[in-house]
């Protein structure tokens, strides 16, 4: 794990826009975690599943009928933008 | 005395008996919160006349009926806002309930007022609120914990009967220690999380903070049980958790982990919990020491999945659908500014930790990683509890800390959770309750004991936690304010 860990790069991967002054904060802030987590390095795990969540359930499926759901204006009541019954965003394809 | 400042048993007497009104309940919280919030700064919002409507016809005779109960503002209550204390979603109004609330309402409660936490509840201190911070009710100038603060300062100054908040890595526990009263986090799949804005989704659960242990065990049975809007809750048979109640301890084992009594604990916190376990023994429950190995790496493992899986789950908040939007012509721009304007300096941080130990090169050294020592972590109890019906352990290493103290050291802040990750971890059950008083410049603070019991056994936990109270006054002591 010698690589460095680049905050303006991995924000960019978050879509989160960061400013200099958190870009320098946060690299010397989450540094000091990533320090302190390194010791997870020296447990021996070779022989170890990992654990997703606490309760071993998979595949819980339920029948495939129709269900009453939201109404399109209680889905649309907080969109920033919305017309004629959609989300508005701003032009993705030029 | 005030109706406030009863648990919900004792005002629900008063309502069957109707010498109180519900109306009356919600008019002498109303009363009490224009007196105290002002200092405690417990609620976000309040919405009397949807509550008023509520009491006004409300069904006494029902497990909760009109008894009004505080949410933690990151739970859905339709009508009302949900702003998880963020700014990103200033203005949002939730359009159904979660399914904790159609719960309390069938259980004839009032989901009433939002209290503050710490943003999207990171943080153990209600400090990273975008709307200022709480203040705890037995020391204004110190936090009340988190991130489930507003939850637990509302109930201790007896401006709430009792709330629900949401316990990630501690945040029922470590607030209801840290300001005196009882806090329950379910084991894992208990309770639906259907409309809880998710956090750590392997790790998020919601439970009550009340005055009693009685109290935890009535709004439990109110809220538990399989949904199948949320795949994690689990069809065991709900059992009434109030059930073991009264019963003596003979027979009972408690476990002390080593590892759990260590030094760096505040020796007035040690003393206290110390003297919690003699006052066990002296009730019959018998006292082993038991070891949980991999203590030592339970806040690395926590804090590579919690941001994971947070940094994930906190994609949705793009400014499309709800929240915040940067006005620009550039979608690309628009989500990485809207998040910026949006989200705070912790949820930033944490966003970025928990991008990185998912990036590409990253994942194995650290999440998967992480996921292998959180498989240790969970074997430790479960060999524990093939010995001890409980573990018995501080809830915190120190009393509440000062405001401010640690707002620039966020691994300090880290480490304030440090005895209360691994039950998330591990995914069983545990709580807190008062078990005495740290005296610390002229104040009174709170000591919480915590109890972790083993996963399912909600009703054994209380019935443990119950006999210590009714043999002591803790519970009964109150902030002046």
């Amino acid at each position: 794990m010698s690589d460095p860990f680049n905050v303006r790069y991995v924000a960019q991967l978050a879509r989160l826009d960061l400013s200099d002054a958190e870009i320098e904060k946060f690299q010397s802030q989450l540094g000091q975690v990533l320090a302190h987590v390194e010791q997870l390095g020296r447990v021996d795990v070779s022989k170890v599943e990992p654990t997703a969540h606490a309760n071993a359930v998979a595949n819980v499926f339920r029948k495939d009928e129709s269900r009453p759901g939201f109404t399109q204006d209680a889905a649309l009541s907080n969109a920033p933008r919305s017309a004629n019954g959609l989300i508005v965003v701003p032009k993705v394809i030029e | 005395m005030s109706l406030t400042s009863l648990s919900i048993s004792a005002l629900q007497e008063k309502l069957r008996a109707r010498e109180a009104s519900p109306v009356e309940a919600l008019d002498a919280l109303e009363s009490r919160i224009a007196a105290v919030d002002p200092s405690i700064h417990g609620y976000l919002s309040r919405d009397y006349a949807a509550a008023r409507a509520l009491a006004e016809k409300a069904d006494v005779n029902l497990p909760l009926g009109g008894v009004p109960i505080a949410i933690k503002d990151v739970i859905n209550v339709i009508g009302e806002p949900c702003t998880c204390a963020s700014k990103i979603l200033l203005g949002y109004k939730s359009t159904y309930d979660a399914t904790v609330i159609s719960r309390l309402r069938a259980a004839g409660a009032i989901p009433f007022g939002r209290c503050n936490m710490d943003e999207f509840a990171m943080g153990s201190s209600t400090e990273n609120s975008a709307f200022g911070r709480s203040c705890n009710p037995w020391d204004l100038a110190r936090v009340p914990g988190g991130s489930s603060g507003g939850s637990a300062a509302v109930v201790a100054a007896d401006e709430a009967y009792a709330s629900l908040g949401s316990d990630t890595g501690g945040s029922i526990r470590q607030p209801a220690a840290l300001c005196g009263i009882v806090g329950l986090k379910p084991t894992y799949g208990r309770v639906s999380r259907y409309g809880l804005v998710a956090f750590a989704s392997s790790l998020d659960q919601i439970g009550p903070f009340t005055k009693t242990v009685r109290d935890a065990g009535l709004l439990l049975n109110a809220i538990a049980g399989r949904d199948p809007q949320d795949s994690t809750s689990l069809d065991v048979p709900t059992e009434d958790a109030t059930a073991l109640l009264g019963r003596d301890l003979k027979g009972v084992k408690l476990g002390m982990p080593k590892e759990y009594f260590i030094s760096g604990i505040d020796p007035q916190v040690d003393a206290s919990i110390r003297a919690a376990i003699a006052k066990y023994e002296s009730l019959g429950a018998e006292i082993v020491e038991v070891s949980l190995p991999h203590t030592e790496h339970a806040v690395s493992v926590y804090y590579v999945i919690a941001t994971a899986e947070a940094s994930a789950n906190l994609a949705r908040f793009d400014g499309v659908r709800y929240g915040h939007r940067a006005a620009t012509d550039n979608l690309l721009e628009m989500y990485g500014r809207s998040r910026a304007e949006g989200f705070g300096p912790e949820v930033k941080r944490r966003i970025i930790l928990g991008t990185y130990v998912l990036s590409s090169g990253y994942y194995d050294a650290y999440y998967l990683r992480a996921q292998k020592v959180r498989t240790l972590i969970r074997d430790d109890f479960t060999k524990a509890f093939e010995k001890v019906d409980a573990i018995i352990c501080p809830t915190t290493p120190e009393p509440a800390f000062l405001a401010g103290d640690r707002t620039d050291d966020p691994l300090k802040m880290y480490l304030a959770d440090i005895f209360t990750i691994a039950c998330n971890l591990a995914g069983t059950c545990g709580l807190s309750l008062p078990c005495g008083f740290a005296n610390e410049s002229g104040k009174q603070l709170p000591i919480g004991l915590q109890l972790i019991g083993q996963p399912w056994k909600e009703a054994r936990l209380l019935q443990i936690a119950h006999a210590y109270e009714q043999a002591t006054d803790w519970h009964k002591a109150r902030p002046a304010l």
